[in-house]
């Protein structure tokens, strides 16, 4: 039986060389609450494991210029603690807060959700939703990449194989801006997502959408990002028509598949209802009519 | 690759210990440290039994290293009572009978203790969703639930039922 191998490197450059200099597959650690299953079950043989938490500024968040930086291995529970994160982007924090029970909330990070690359992962469509950008590092240096260019196919990221997640920017909030996430499953906790969608919109003094993002999630082989649903509801206050816009724009780009948690004409029906909520769920929180969890 | 040193901290005292790569830290618990009150229901993470507190944090000890424990401060459910003294959630749980055969005791001891750290007040909703983490076949949560809200008006020093 090969040999595990372990590192927990202190800094970017030596886990850099760690990853570039492994022959065999070599794992980033950062919350384990994936990798250690799929090691369990054997789907994946490691040579070697680096567990990036001893790298200063991956654990934990801080706020730059209006911005919020969350460290890319961070637990959701700390997060989910996190006043500003609260306030600034609250889909975020309940698509966090929706991912497995407590237990696995003091360990599994965004990173992990993004990399872990499920269509299924709550974080993703809140992030994409958001328009965080992931800052990269590795044997070239430090790149920064929108989020929604990470994900590349079930279980497969655009990563090469000496680059990992450092942390994510979230963008500075302009006024009556605000994010919400839904999911949907066929019971109130602990399951994976039959269709997740998260929405981000900024309005004007009247409650015209400006400038909006929409992202489903469990409906193709990634999370999509989907702009013909955001076009939908710019120009825009949530009337009918325009939800009916959103409902259309989103099933246009679902490409499920049918599995036990759902069939492809369920899944695709469900994407729209779940638009329409989350984009009245994110509008009243723009408007500052609603602060509160949606569960 | 030889094995690692690990230096940390269970329940309150300092420990040392050696593990492999691939030994959980529930491994290393249960078969280097000999603290078999942490049990593996499941090995990935959906059951709870396994519950123990990393850093004030509750996590499933199947899902870390035993080699990640390192500076860390760690609780299991050996050090939830205050020598022969019963934590006030687990003299509630012998008062509701909120156990049957007993395996999943130790990791709903040990996430309602964390819940109470963090939330001495909590609704019966909050306590669910807190420990919806935690499978229990035997009980039917409801006893379980009510041994966890009187521990909880016991530990804010309310009148008890």
């Amino acid at each position: 039986m090969p040999t595990l191998n372990y590192a927990a490197p202190s800094s970017v450059d030596e886990a850099v060389k760690l990853l570039a200099g492994s022959a065999g597959l070599a794992k980033v650690l950062s919350g384990g609450t994936d990798l250690l299953v799929q090691m369990r079950s054997g789907r994946l043989r490691p040579e070697l494991i680096v567990d990036t938490k001893k790298i200063p500024g991956i654990i934990g968040i801080r706020e730059e210029g209006g911005a919020f930086v969350v460290g890319a291995a961070t637990p959701g529970a700390e997060v989910e603690a996190h006043a500003g994160m609260n306030r600034a982007w609250p889909g975020v924090v309940e698509a966090l807060d929706l991912i497995g029970s407590q237990q696995i909330q003091g360990r599994c990070s965004l990173a992990g959700n993004l990399c872990n690359a499920s269509p299924a992962a709550d974080s993703v469509p809140a992030i994409f939703a958001a328009g965080a950008i992931a800052v990269v590092v590795g044997s070239k240096g430090r790149r920064e990449v929108p989020v929604e260019q990470i994900p590349a196919s079930p279980g497969r990221t655009t990563l090469a194989k000496d680059e990992f997640i450092l942390e994510f920017k979230f963008p500075p909030r302009t006024p009556r801006s605000a994010d919400a996430y839904l999911r949907f499953i066929p019971r109130t906790e602990m399951d994976i997502a039959v269709v997740g969608c998260g929405i981000n919109v900024t309005l004007d003094e009247k409650g015209v959408c400006t400038a909006a993002r929409v992202a489903v999630g469990a409906v193709a082989p990634t999370v999509l990002l989907v702009k013909d649903a955001a076009d939908a509801l710019v120009g825009h206050s949530l009337d009918e028509e325009t939800l009916k816009k959103l409902d259309a724009a989103a099933r246009a780009a679902c490409k499920p598949i049918n599995d036990k948690r759902g069939t492809i004409e369920y899944r695709t029906k469900v994407a729209g209802v779940l638009a329409r909520r989350v984009a009245a769920i994110a509008f009243d929180r723009a408007m500052g009519k609603a602060q509160g969890k949606t569960h | 690759m030889s094995k690692h040193h690990v230096t940390t901290t269970i329940n309150g005292e300092p420990v040392e210990f050696l593990c492999e790569t691939q030994q959980t830290m529930l491994d290393t618990l249960r078969d280097v440290l000999g603290l078999t009150g942490s049990k593996e229901g499941c090995a990935s993470g959906d059951c709870g039994a396994c519950t123990i507190i990393v850093d004030g944090k509750i996590v499933c000890s199947c899902l870390m290293l035993g080699v990640e424990a390192e500076g860390k401060s760690v609780t299991t459910i050996e050090g939830i009572a205050q020598g022969d003294r019963l934590h006030p959630v687990q003299q509630k749980f012998l008062e509701h009978a909120a156990l049957q055969c007993g395996f999943c005791t130790p990791g709903f001891i040990v996430a309602a203790k964390a819940l109470l750290d963090e939330n001495p007040n909590p609704t019966e909703t909050e306590a669910r969703y807190w420990l919806a983490g935690n499978l229990c076949r035997c009980t039917g949560y409801d006893k379980i639930i009510r041994a966890v809200m009187d521990a909880a008006a016991e530990m804010r020093g309310e009148a008890v039922r």
